[in-house]
């Protein structure tokens, strides 16, 4: 991770819906290749939060400016130089996996020879050749977990939003894509993650907490466990939350 | 007033897909039951068959004297079922679900209101809001009202963490407990292994099939080695290093440390071995410490044998 270069850059970002602010003057920076845990109780502001840092949602006033576009100015730039991923909305069910990373390259403007050559380099690497032509619903959970990580990132954007990627999936698979996260987070990727697992808010490099709108915390996962005088991140968020 | 279940030889398949492989099971009246397991080990599958949603295909369950086939609508009468996706009416609003599912089973919300006093207290005051509009944490509260409804002797609750922050889970397994002490049996299953502990006695499932049935502190303890949590200055590439350690079983990533089963010889020899080895490879602040196993470290191990 380089501290110098910023590939988020938040400042007093404020989101209202009518009377109520969902997004509290936010100020934040995530930098290049750090991965970045951002927590926070269910209604905390998550979710307004990540679609105004994906171009989805504009600003009530403020500053968001990610992969070096300002999000209220072109969030069209945004969409494109970006990747996301969640685990309520990923692949296509009805399509085989190597129509979806056709049809996710195509979306992200790749020539077909680097969509062949994207696909070939993922099933290979992730050992699912043989799953080439099989239809998405057929492939275990985990597999496309996997599966929508690798086609989150096949234009290889600068960040990478997971939104709960590992809701559901097996404890062995849940390690096995983290180790695709720090693999990704080591050749550069800025990697965005949401998760109710607290465990994994311990593999962040740096951890936000969220609560009624507004950033309580934001550190390391040891500093805040020294902050908070407690023995693990569960504890931390606890006590932020409750 | 709870009932006891009994589960022998259940099995179902979807096509060529086995997603329960020949289950039996007993679970004692009043007893709070976890089933722990990811998506695909079947919890959802043995749920319907035990609400008499869905048929097995073969095998036999009862719960209390009732047959779950054969005996379907006094299953009905009996049991209270919470699915994992959200299936109560969105275009009714808060009092009219309520009131519906008391009018299905013949009863009135007043009749039964002590039962769901705690938890819809926390929603009453939204009770004219259509279910489609209400928050999540609120749709589970409503959801479970509605279950609760016709004073049930079992019920059975389908992930109703999945998805909900650390906190709002915690205060869940709260009214569990409160449920419980009135004297119903439940089963609740759930993907977060640390929810295990907060179970009587639970199953781990993967794949249709049972790895092991037990209390929390009983799967614990039978874990097999001794488990000790490493630390170091540089932990990305730490794990791969502690996978080319002899006499080490099940290297696993777990919060802020990585954990490492001894499977031979003196734990103290063990640690000075591992010192030694990281040392020579660089590795500086290294620290070693033997640790309990929990309900995660046993599902890991149990996997891994099941994939041998």
């Amino acid at each position: 991770m380089s501290q110098t270069e910023k590939i988020i850059e938040v400042e007093n970002l404020v989101k209202k819906f009518g009377t109520f602010t969902a997004n509290d003057n936010l100020t934040f920076d995530v930098y290049k290749g750090e991965i970045f845990g951002f927590l926070g109780a269910n209604g905390a502001g998550k979710t307004t939060a990540i679609r105004i840092l994906c171009g989805l949602s504009s600003p009530t006033s403020g500053k968001a400016i990610v992969a070096g576009y300002n999000v209220g100015r072109y969030p069209n730039k945004v969409k494109s130089n970006i990747g996301y991923m969640s685990q309520k909305f990923s692949l296509y069910n009805d399509m085989t996996v190597k129509e979806n990373f056709r049809f996710y390259g195509g979306i992200y403007g790749l020539s077909q020879k680097e969509i062949v050559n994207k696909t070939n380099f993922f099933l290979e690497k992730l050992e699912m050749e043989k799953t080439r032509n099989v239809v998405l619903s057929e492939i275990p959970l985990g597999w496309k977990q996997k599966l929508a990580f690798s086609v989150a990132i096949i234009h290889d954007p600068k960040v990478v939003f997971l939104d709960e990627p590992t809701g559901g999936v097996d404890p062995i698979t849940r390690r096995q894509f983290w180790e695709m996260i720090y693999e990704n987070a080591d050749k550069g990727t800025t990697v965005f993650v949401t998760t109710h697992y607290m465990d994994e808010a311990e593999y962040c490099e740096r951890v936000s907490i969220m609560s009624e709108g507004k950033i309580e915390a934001l550190d390391t996962p040891t500093n805040l466990k020294e902050r908070y005088k407690v023995d693990t991140m569960n504890d931390v968020f606890i006590k932020i939350a409750r | 007033m709870s009932v006891n279940i009994k589960i022998s030889n259940i099995s179902k398949s979807y096509g060529a897909v086995i997603a329960l492989n020949d289950i039996s099971l007993d679970i004692n009246s009043g007893e709070l039951f976890g089933f722990i397991g990811p998506d695909g080990a079947g919890k959802t599958s043995l749920f319907r068959i035990l609400t008499s949603l869905i048929l097995p295909t073969s095998g036999l369950a009862s719960i209390g004297e009732f047959n779950v086939v054969k005996d379907f609508k006094d299953i009905r009468r009996n049991t209270g079922y919470m699915p994992g996706r959200f299936s109560l009416y969105l275009d009714l609003t808060v009092e009219e679900n309520l009131n519906f599912y008391a009018s299905i089973f013949n009863t009135t919300v007043k009749q039964n209101y002590e039962l769901i006093k705690d938890i819809y207290e926390q929603i009453e005051p939204f009770k004219k809001r259509r279910a489609g509009d209400l928050s999540g944490g609120m749709k589970q509260k409503l959801a479970l009202s509605c279950a609760l409804i016709h004073s049930p002797k079992l019920i059975i609750l389908d992930e109703p963490t999945t998805g909900v922050d650390a906190v709002s889970r915690m205060e869940f397994w709260e009214l569990l407990k409160k449920m419980q002490n009135m004297g119903m049996t439940i089963l609740v299953s759930t993907p977060y292994m640390d929810e295990a502990a907060l179970c009587d006695r639970v199953v781990l499932m993967q794949n249709g099939n049972l790895l092991a049935v037990d209390s929390p502190s009983n799967i614990v303890k039978a874990y097999k080695g001794e488990l000790f949590a490493v630390k170091a200055n540089n932990m990305h590439p730490l794990i791969d290093e502690l996978l080319t350690l002899k006499n080490t079983s099940q290297v696993f990533r777990f919060g802020e440390t990585i954990h490492i089963t001894s499977t031979q010889g003196d734990a103290v020899d063990y640690v000075t071995i591992v010192k030694k080895h990281l040392a020579e490879k660089g590795y500086e602040d290294v620290i070693i410490s033997k640790v309990d196993p929990v309900i995660e470290d046993c599902f890991l191990a149990l996997m891994d044998k099941d994939v041998e």
